[in-house]
């Protein structure tokens, strides 16, 4: 008997990436991170970051009945990516309640992957301010003990909220915040990886943190000191490499991610210069994800061999 | 000098090794061809022989219904024993005239020698290039003559001999470009004549460094009073792409919907400059050419001189068989190749490859939501917006696929190769187009 062929339309060559192998890329770009934290915050960053996953991964199982509790990799990166902006040690049932919302609210009542407009963990993140302020933000920042796995740690304040931490401390990380911001080099280390692996461009990024950069110039006369300090002090690294970087939720278009990162910065400054918040990275993002397909279908690019309209 | 290349593209497996290192090969000349009477893009052939007539090789058996069109030519001598409609590499069944091959490849009077190239006007070039029937070897089979025909407004002034060959697994035109290289140059400066272009440029990747070699050395050689250039190029797939090619090569553009001799240049394939030569120096029209049949599913991978209408099965045979997991036949490379639903199927004038592929390649994978990851954007050399017009085809949203660019898609099949959420982009992109171009005819 004849053998049976495949028919199908070209082309007849796949590349081996795929969703899940770009999710297991992210987790590993955010390992250098969670090794700070870690490090800095001991067992309690573990615990923080273990639960947040498991309810993300959880809550997705549940609501696509599938019995594969990793899946496409993306709720862990979703879980842990909202452990990344807690306090080292919110009580439990935060972390979980934040997972979920990321999870249900933040994208599956889209339509799943891909389908979601704003960041997921950053939705969680959102909800968690306004509805549990108390466990998330004010006395729970803890002052780092490296190698402390099990010490016990004493709250602190922000260099944020302070205004004042050595630029060296907040590149390595020694100070306090979430567990995600505090270390500027693991972040660093991690968003190479990313770049290296095709996962993210500079444009958002870059225009992110330069708008932070120029903008953070002012604050309180001219000093190049203070620039360096918005660009390492709070969630401005994380949120620029990690969070705006977020596929789903940014423009694809060259000039779009321009215009989205350098939104992100003026939005992210104008709260910590103006508003009330210590912080303006998630409202930021959250603000810019919402002007994505906007912003790509007023941006697409030039086709190739297109004579640019002269003014 | 800064490397010759385009905005965009993919590196995927390239799989040249199969028969990159195998000279070209005599194929056996099957017991009985059946060629089809539409071999180009553009109108068809009407059959100038009937059932019982005895034809000789090299003989014209298809007349072309139209300019854009190409002569039909018998590949074997032998009797005429059938003409109806039989399978087709495009898809469905077309009228084909079927020979019995008498084995004494008996030559048709008409191949003989003419005027060499000094002597020939450029008129009579074309002449020569459509009474051999040539198309564009390459797969795009375009009839040559059109080509060499702009309209007298248009001042060609570069010839490009596109030896890319960017489509993975394919070596035949680096064969004939390291084997018949001396062919490649004469077909370039006929093809220079013919059009009174003053410069000419042979673009092959990098991947070919014997090829290169071999073709610089013939340009030296017989180049002549010509003005010709060899430009080694990045390997990139879709490299070879008209557009990508002209671009790499001059640095120019060519507009979208326009044709390249919008930029005053015209391309043509290595193979199709070696069927040039041919058809000047022996009075040779098209009725064979160089087929690479390979892959992982073919026992003796192999590049073969291939008779018009000679079957897939045929030649599969002549290769050593399929191998037990052998589960896709493509004809043409695997980026822009057809897959065929059976092996009777015959070789064209535009089968530039049989590729066999086996269960690793084939498998149905999961198409999951785009993630806007963008990474289409990047590939797409045309700069065109392939998630947002795949997504678009997917829910029939005509008017949105085409202004996100569907019509300039030239479906090279990087968004598709790249995309990680599997995503079948050009397949929608090819739905859009379809129903874009039906609406603009009404």
């Amino acid at each position: 008997m004849e053998r049976k062929l495949v028919v199908s339309s070209s082309p007849h060559l796949k590349s081996p990436e795929d969703i899940q192998s770009i999710m297991v890329d992210v987790l590993v770009a955010l390992f250098p991170v969670a090794l700070m934290a870690v490090f800095l915050f001991g067992y309690r960053a573990l615990v923080t970051m273990v639960i947040a996953m498991l309810a993300a991964m959880v809550t997705e199982a549940i609501i696509l009945r599938k019995g594969n509790l990793f899946g496409d990799g993306s709720a862990a990166v979703t879980g842990l990516l909202l452990a990344m902006t807690l306090p080292p040690a919110p009580p439990w049932w935060v972390v979980v309640v934040g997972s979920v919302v990321a999870i249900a609210i933040g994208k599956q009542i889209y339509g799943g992957i891909g389908n979601n407009i704003f960041n997921p963990a950053l939705v969680g993140r959102a909800v968690l301010v306004v509805s549990w302020g108390g466990h998330i933000a004010g006395n729970v920042w803890l002052k780092p003990v490296p190698f402390g796995f099990t010490a016990d740690m004493v709250t602190t304040a922000t260099p944020l909220a302070t205004k004042a931490a050595s630029l060296g401390d907040l590149f390595m990380g020694t100070v306090a915040g979430s567990l995600g911001e505090t270390s500027a080099l693991a972040l660093i280390v991690g968003g190479i990886w990313l770049y290296y692996r095709g996962h993210i461009d500079w444009r958002i990024p870059g225009s992110f943190i330069a708008l932070v950069f120029v903008l953070g110039l002012f604050d309180g006369g001219f000093s190049l000191t203070r620039g360096l300090f918005h660009v390492l002090a709070g969630g401005v690294l994380l949120g620029a490499l990690f969070m705006a970087t977020d596929m789903v939720t940014s423009p694809v278009t060259p000039v779009g991610k321009l215009i989205f990162g350098a939104g992100c910065g003026i939005v992210t400054m104008v709260v910590r210069l103006f508003g009330s918040l210590p912080e303006g990275v998630t409202f930021g993002i959250l603000l810019m994800n919402g002007l994505t397909p906007l912003i790509d279908n007023l941006t697409l690019p030039k086709k190739f061999g297109e004579v640019k309209k002269s003014a | 000098m800064s490397e010759r290349t385009f905005v965009g593209g993919i590196h995927p497996g390239y799989f040249k090794d199969y028969t990159a290192g195998k000279a070209i090969a005599s194929a056996r000349a099957p017991a009985q061809v059946i060629i089809p009477m539409h071999q180009n893009i553009g109108a068809p052939c009407e059959p100038v022989v009937q059932v019982g007539d005895e034809v000789k090789m090299g003989q014209k058996i298809g007349e072309p219904k139209g300019f854009v069109s190409a002569p039909i030519f018998a590949s074997v001598s032998g009797k005429v024993t059938k003409i109806e409609p039989y399978n087709h590499p495009l898809g469905n069944p077309v009228l084909a005239v079927f020979i019995e091959n008498d084995g004494l490849d008996t030559p048709d009077e008409s191949m003989k020698p003419g005027k060499a190239l000094e002597e020939l006007s450029p008129k009579e070039i074309v002449q020569i290039s459509k009474d051999a029937g040539l198309v564009g070897l390459g797969g795009a089979t375009f009839p040559t003559h059109v080509k060499l025909s702009p309209p007298p407004e248009v001042q060609i002034d570069t010839v490009i001999i596109n030896g890319a060959e960017c489509e993975p697994f394919l070596t035949a035109d680096h064969r004939q470009m390291l084997e018949q290289a001396e062919d490649v140059v004469y077909g370039l400066k006929a093809f220079m004549k013919a059009l009174g272009a003053t410069r000419g440029i042979i673009g092959i990747e990098d991947n070919k460094p014997d090829a290169i070699e071999s073709i610089k050395k013939a340009v030296e050689e017989g180049k002549g009073e010509y003005n010709i250039e060899v430009h080694t190029l990045h390997t990139k797939y879709p490299q070879g792409a008209e557009k990508m090619l002209i671009k790499a090569t001059t640095g120019r553009e060519v507009p979208p919907g326009a044709l390249p001799m919008a930029v005053n240049v015209v391309n043509q394939n290595s193979g199709t400059a070696v069927a040039m030569a041919q058809a000047i120096k022996l009075g040779k029209p098209l009725y064979e050419r160089v087929v690479t049949v390979t892959g992982p599913g073919i026992k003796e991978p192999a590049n073969l001189l291939v008779r018009n209408g000679t079957l897939v099965r045929d030649l599969i045979e002549q290769c050593g068989g399929l191998t037990d997991d052998a589960r896709k036949i493509v004809l043409g490379g695997p980026m822009m190749g057809l897959a065929q639903p059976t092996l009777d199927v015959p070789a064209i004038k535009g089968t530039s490859g049989v590729l066999v592929l086996t269960e690793e390649f084939v498998a149905d994978l999961p198409i999951s939501a785009c993630i806007k990851c963008g990474k289409c954007l990047e590939v797409c050399p045309m700069s065109l917006m392939p998630n947002f017009i795949g997504s678009a085809s997917e829910k029939n949203n005509i008017d949105l696929a085409e202004k996100y660019g569907a019509m300039d898609c030239f479906e090279c099949g990087c968004c598709t190769y790249t995309c990680p959420a599997k995503r079948p982009l050009v397949q929608w992109i090819r739905i859009a187009k379809g129903e874009i171009g039906a609406r603009r005819k009404k």
